[in-house]
């Protein structure tokens, strides 16, 4: 039997999205213009699409014996009910059958076993898809409770926050995903892009998307990994057409158009004092036993890398967004923000920490 | 009515025994059926006490950026809630009702090792006091930690000494270790009287199919409690020696962990769930006043859910990186299971089907059950698809679906066999109104919290969070979540006051209340201590109904 | 299928003998106890090679060739013994129960000076590296099981020295020798998988 499901598939899904308008129709707007929409009913991408196309086979699948098994149910419970004009004796009592076990055992066989075959199917298709020679590889680390996200053929750090090019149907840009962990084990999970991965200590695993409409897209961390579990959220921005070379040679650290952080380098062509009384204190503190900023001596790893602070939407992996107020609030005292993760409270001045975000706002 | 009658003079003292005395009857009892009572007293209490820890899990969650609880105290809580209703309720559960019940209906006069029997008892509730007194014993010497907030299967390397400091972890691990033997040494009583103790003419085949199903779940325990216990073994070496199997800093693996834990991990959730089957195969043919349908092929169906659960364990971790192979295996394995599950269903479905149901409230329960189940085992499906769960694992969908089997499956038959045996075993009924409120009140709040609490999975919520931003249409249903366990506490509290209530004021039962066809039936209600003056002839597997209906037995259909 | 015996109610005890409690549970044991076993043998197994650091098993282990010997043979001769106490000449019970007794303790005492080697000389504790952890914890439960076992086997003789040992303890003893045929068997296996598989 070939499948005929595909020209059907549309009508069964538009009757799926039936059942789950109830959560469907909640959909504000999220405050800082971000996709609000982690629903896996709304993939992207092929990866994505195919086991969307998947899912609908097994809803659908399961929403037939549901019906069937509860419509016998429903009728034997009604007709066979003890009725008050009864006449006191007992039914006829049936001891069994094996023609009818016969029935109800191969009809579920014969289910589980076109089930089966989809599934391998789909399984592989998404699971053992290779990498074209263009496509983007990242590794993803995951720490207690943030992420590391390098680009080792760019030269690339950043944290909590994945940039990839969209990918067009005719020449496909995919990004294939290296998942490592410093510490426990984490999932990395973007409902729109892909099904989730763990993210296992002393474990290579992988996994890869391949979005095709630009925008930011929301996940979590899907492992338990600890207090911070919660706010281990990331992002995926994905840059139309052209746009993510931009950004890439924007997050160089050689990068000429990068004005401020030349003024980070170089603190006597600082125009600001308070900029560069900020880069004292950030390098007196031991800020920098725990994050790097590129081109100084600040080189420590514990933490998120630094370099383009700036440029990214979010703090401590989605905790606050990256706003000056913020910002400010998370180096006052980060276990406000985010209760037990651990970058610990530094106690610093009033007057230094104006002196130390100053700083940190030119590192975009 | 039948062959033990109540003129039997029991050996009752005239004056009511002091408290004390009452109480140290009980510690020093080895009689089968206080220690089933006391189990599943017991379970009932921990029911409530994880079922408040969960209202708080939902009060924290019911508003997104709520701030009831500090994010330790929230993973606390969801760690001792799993650990507690799995090891602590439903073990229990499984433990009182076969002590119970199994010599009963097989005409015996108590289990094969009593004294064992009641050490088990004991050491259950050692287990859960240290599940529990680590909340305050678990900064030991060190200082750090409280109650073990690693969930409740305690992914390595989560638990490792680097990242779980203090000693927690270690009340988590040494409270199943113990629990864990105490399980065994019930389901090694089990299989040895169900085996040596049957009443004359009991063949196997002829043992009500309640008895079978609990030798197969004790039979299943032998297999699936020591991979348990071994790996809680490595645990503590790692922990106090020093050792590296789950160290992967040395070379260990954290994904041996996950398989050893969930070889137990599944067999143990049918460990549950065939109690559950176990009542409702009881219940529904004698209220529908007809014998189960398919007899054989409900014993084999139970066997072969056993068999395959075995090989089923890495449907839990799909998303760990297995070969596409790997997860074809799994996959193929566990749908497989939803074949005999399914022989069940209609088996049950058959029974009622041309009979006379009753809608009494042992039954009552028992359809919910089976509504209910459907859905959950259908859910089910949907994890085991394997691309479907790389979405699903890990979110709120997954905590629906095993809500749903445990709670809709599980529990409901349960309540279903408490409305059944509480006649035998107090010789009092429960109050059918109060009876009614309860299961309504629990069925709404049931349905309003764990239907629901699907579509966040969906969604993209995952699991374990103690707190989540608005924004992502989530808000809403959770909050509808959370209004659902008000219904269930009121529910549950119904049932409560039932059970207190009709302990004295209940009407009286009688032996054999609902006219029913198992042996247990045949002695006083309450049971005297020897539980039988003379065991009825045993020729079919409805000894009673024989005698009632000599002119139709059923032995001579066998 | 009515047999006529199944009508011919009650049965008398010839009839309806079904099996001894105590043998249903000894058996359940034992597949408790393998299935423990397994486990531990399946982390050994797959830790093989796997240590980052040494000493490794090729360089410090040697086959315990005569305390197999002696920990096998203590299976023959606990069956000895029982067929005397099933003969009821107790003098040759007490002979073979007794070299049972002694073939394991010099099992034990291999064993322990094994471990004097390996963690004085060698160095290698059960933290070192992951050989370290698996083969003490493997080796360890086993020998913890043969020290059960030495312990029960040594009543049993002070009980029959105390002659407070009777023939009706016949069952008691026969499930003892089970369990002891379970602790060698269980022998075979990590001997195989620790000195022959694993080096
Ligand atoms: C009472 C306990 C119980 C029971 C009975 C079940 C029953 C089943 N469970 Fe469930 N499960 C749990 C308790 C239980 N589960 C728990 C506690 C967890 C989570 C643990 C954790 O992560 O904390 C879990 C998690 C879990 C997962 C892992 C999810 C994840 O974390 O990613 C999966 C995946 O395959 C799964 C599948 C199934 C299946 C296929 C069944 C099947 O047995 C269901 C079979 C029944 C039917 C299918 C319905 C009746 C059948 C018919 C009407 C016949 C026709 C049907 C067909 C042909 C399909 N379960
Ligand atoms: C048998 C098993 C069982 C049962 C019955 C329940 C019952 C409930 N569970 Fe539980 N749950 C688990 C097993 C169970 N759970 C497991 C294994 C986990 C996974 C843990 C982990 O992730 O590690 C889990 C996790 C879990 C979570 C996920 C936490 C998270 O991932 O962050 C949630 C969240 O809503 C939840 C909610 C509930 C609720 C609302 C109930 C309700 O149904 C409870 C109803 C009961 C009551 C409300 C008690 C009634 C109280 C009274 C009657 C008091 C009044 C009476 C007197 C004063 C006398 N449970
Ligand atoms: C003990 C190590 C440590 C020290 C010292 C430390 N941090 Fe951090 N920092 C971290 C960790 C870990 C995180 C990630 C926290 C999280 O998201 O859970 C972090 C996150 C941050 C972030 C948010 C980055 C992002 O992209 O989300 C900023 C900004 C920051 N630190 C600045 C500072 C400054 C400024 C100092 C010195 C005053 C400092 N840190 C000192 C460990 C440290
Ligand atoms: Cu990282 Cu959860
Ligand atoms: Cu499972």
């Amino acid at each position: 039997m070939q499948f005929n499901i595909r020209s059907s598939r549309a009508m069964i899904t538009r009757a799926l999205f039936m059942f789950f308008a109830l959560g469907l129709s909640a959909s504000p707007v999220f405050a800082d213009g971000a996709s609000s929409v982690t629903n896996i009913f709304k993939p992207d991408g092929p990866p994505a699409r195919a086991i969307f196309d998947y899912t609908m086979l097994v809803l659908a699948v399961c929403a037939v014996i549901f019906v069937i098994v509860v419509g016998l149910l429903v009728y034997t419970v009604t007709r066979f009910r003890h009725r008050r004009e009864d006449d006191g004796q007992e039914p006829p009592q049936v001891y069994g059958s094996n023609q009818i076990e016969l029935a109800w055992t191969v009809i579920p066989i014969i289910i589980v076993f076109v089930l089966t075959l989809v599934t391998a199917r789909t399984i592989a298709e998404v699971q053992n898809a290779v990498p074209p020679p263009k496509a983007l590889k990242v590794t993803v680390v995951g720490h207690q409770w943030w992420w590391e996200i390098r680009y080792p053929d760019l030269g690339v750090v950043t944290a909590n926050e994945l940039h990839v090019p969209v990918s067009d149907p005719a020449q496909p840009r995919p990004t294939f995903l290296k998942l490592e962990s410093a510490d426990v084990a984490h999932s990395f999970w973007i409902p729109q892009l892909a099904g989730k991965t763990d993210v296992i200590p002393n474990r290579d695993n992988s996994m890869w998307i391949e979005p095709v409409t630009p925008g930011t897209y929301l996940g979590n961390c899907a492992e338990y990994c600890g207090t911070q579990h919660a706010r281990m959220l990331i992002r995926v921005i994905v840059h139309p057409q052209g746009e993510f070379e931009n950004w890439v040679a924007a997050q160089k650290p050689d990068s000429a158009t990068d004005t401020n952080l030349v003024a980070a380098q170089k603190p006597d062509s600082a125009t600001d004092t308070q900029v560069k009384a900020g880069r004292d204190v950030f390098f007196s503190t031991s800020c920098v036993n725990c994050h790097t900023i590129n081109g100084t001596e600040a080189n420590g790893k514990f933490g998120p890398d630094l370099t383009h602070l700036m440029s990214r939407q979010t703090l401590g992996s989605g905790a606050a967004l990256n706003t000056p107020e913020k910002l400010r609030a998370w180096v006052r005292n980060p276990q406000n923000l985010k209760p037990g993760c651990y970058m610990p409270d530094m106690q610093l001045t009033d007057e230094e920490m104006d002196q130390l975000v100053r700083y940190l706002l030119t590192l975009n | 009515m039948v062959a033990a009658n109540p003129e039997i003079p029991l050996a009752r003292p005239l004056v009511s025994p002091s408290i004390v005395t009452r109480l140290h009857g009980l510690v020093v009892t080895v009689d089968h059926k206080k220690l089933g009572l006391m189990y599943i007293a017991s379970a009932l209490f921990f029911l409530v006490v994880a079922g408040l820890m969960a209202s708080v899990i939902r009060l924290q969650l019911a508003l997104p950026n709520n701030n009831i609880v500090a994010p330790d105290t929230f993973n606390r809580l969801f760690t001792v809630h799993g650990t507690a209703m799995v090891f602590f309720v439903g073990m229990p559960i499984v433990a009182g009702l076969s002590n119970y019940l199994v010599p009963l209906m097989i005409g015996a006069r108590d289990m094969a090792f009593p004294r064992l029997n009641a050490f088990g008892y004991w050491m259950f509730l050692f287990g859960a006091a240290l599940l529990f007194f680590s909340y305050i014993g678990a900064p030991g010497l060190s200082g750090h930690g409280s109650a073990p907030d690693v969930g409740w299967f305690a992914y390595a390397p989560l638990t490792g000494r680097a990242f779980s400091r203090g000693n927690s972890t270690d009340y988590w691990t040494l409270c199943l270790l113990v629990s864990g033997i105490g399980s065994l040494s019930s389901a090694v009583n089990v299989i040895a009287t169900a085996f040596g103790m049957r009443s004359p003419g009991m063949t196997l085949m002829r043992m009500p199919l309640f008895v079978w199903m609990m030798v197969v779940v004790s039979a299943m325990m032998f297999i699936v409690i020591p991979p348990l216990t071994a790996a809680q073994i490595m645990l503590l070496i790692d922990r106090f020696l020093g050792g590296n199997f789950f160290n992967t800093q040395s070379g260990g693996s954290a994904v041996l962990w996950q398989h050893f834990f969930w070889i137990f991990g599944h067999p143990e959730v049918y460990v549950l769930m065939i109690p559950g089957f176990a009542c409702a195969s009881e219940i529904i043919p004698v209220f529908s006043r007809k014998p189960i349908f398919g007899y054989s092929a409900m014993v084999g169906a139970t066997t072969m859910i056993a068999f395959v659960s075995m090989g089923v364990w890495a449907h839990h971790m799909f998303s760990m990186g297995m070969t596409s192979v790997g997860n074809t295996f799994f996959m193929i394995s566990t749908m497989a299971i939803s074949v005999p599950t399914g022989i069940k269903i209609f088996n049950w479905l058959a029974t009622m089907y041309g009979g006379k149901i009753r809608f009494e409230l042992p039954m009552l329960c028992c359809l919910a059950f089976l509504f209910q189940f459907l859905i959950a085992g259908l859910t089910g499906i949907m994890l085991a698809a394997v691309p479907f769960d790389w979405h699903l694992t890990d979110t709120y969908f997954v905590v629906a679906h095993f809500h749903y089997v445990l709670i809709g499956g599980m529990l409901f038959c349960i309540f279903g066999g408490i409305y059944y045996w509480f006649p035998k075993a107090t010789g009092r009924m429960l109050n059918k109104t109060l009876g009614l409120w309860h299961v309504a009140l629990f069925f709404i709040g049931f349905h309003l919290t764990f239907d629901t609490m699907h579509i966040p999975g969906l969604l993209g919520m995952p699991r374990r969070i103690y707190t989540y931003d608005p924004g992502r249409g989530w808000e809403l249903l959770n909050l509808i979540t959370s209004i659902g366990v008000v219904f269930q506490i009121v529910g549950i509290a119904c049932l409560a006051w039932n059970l207190i209530r009709s302990l004295r004021k209940g009407e009286k039962a009688g032996d054999d209340p609902w006219d029913a066809w198992t042996l247990e039936w045949a002695t006083t209600s309450p049971p005297p201590e020897y539980n039988f003056e003379t065991v009825p002839p045993v020729r079919s597997a409805r000894p009673l109904w024989d005698l009632k209906h000599p002119e139709d037995p059923d032995w001579k259909y066998e | 299928m009515i047999n006529a015996d199944r009508l011919n109610l009650p049965y008398t005890s010839a009839e309806w003998s079904l099996p001894s409690s105590r043998k249903v549970a000894i058996t359940s044991l034992i597949v408790t106890e393998s299935a423990m076993f397994s486990i531990f043998v399946v982390a050994y197994v797959y830790y093989i090679g796997k240590s980052l650091t040494g000493p490794y098993p090729a360089e410090v282990l040697e086959t315990p060739i005569v305390s197999t010997i002696c920990l096998l043979a203590s299976s023959l001769t606990i069956v000895l013994a029982e067929r005397s106490f099933k003969r009821e000449s107790i003098g040759a019970f007490r002979l073979w129960w007794s070299t049972t007794i002694l073939l394991a303790a010099v099992f034990l005492g291999s064993t322990a000076a094994e471990w004097k080697r390996l963690i004085v000389d060698h160095h290698l504790t059960i933290s070192t590296n992951l050989f370290g952890t698996t083969f003490y914890s493997l080796v360890g439960l086993h020998a913890s099981h043969v020290i059960v076992g030495l312990t029960l086997l040594t009543l049993v003789l002070v009980l029959s020295l105390k002659k407070s040992i009777r023939k009706a303890d016949g069952e008691r003893i026969e499930m003892l020798s089970w369990y002891w045929h379970f602790v060698d068997g269980v022998w075979v296996v990590v001997f195989t998988v620790v000195y022959v598989i694993g080096r």
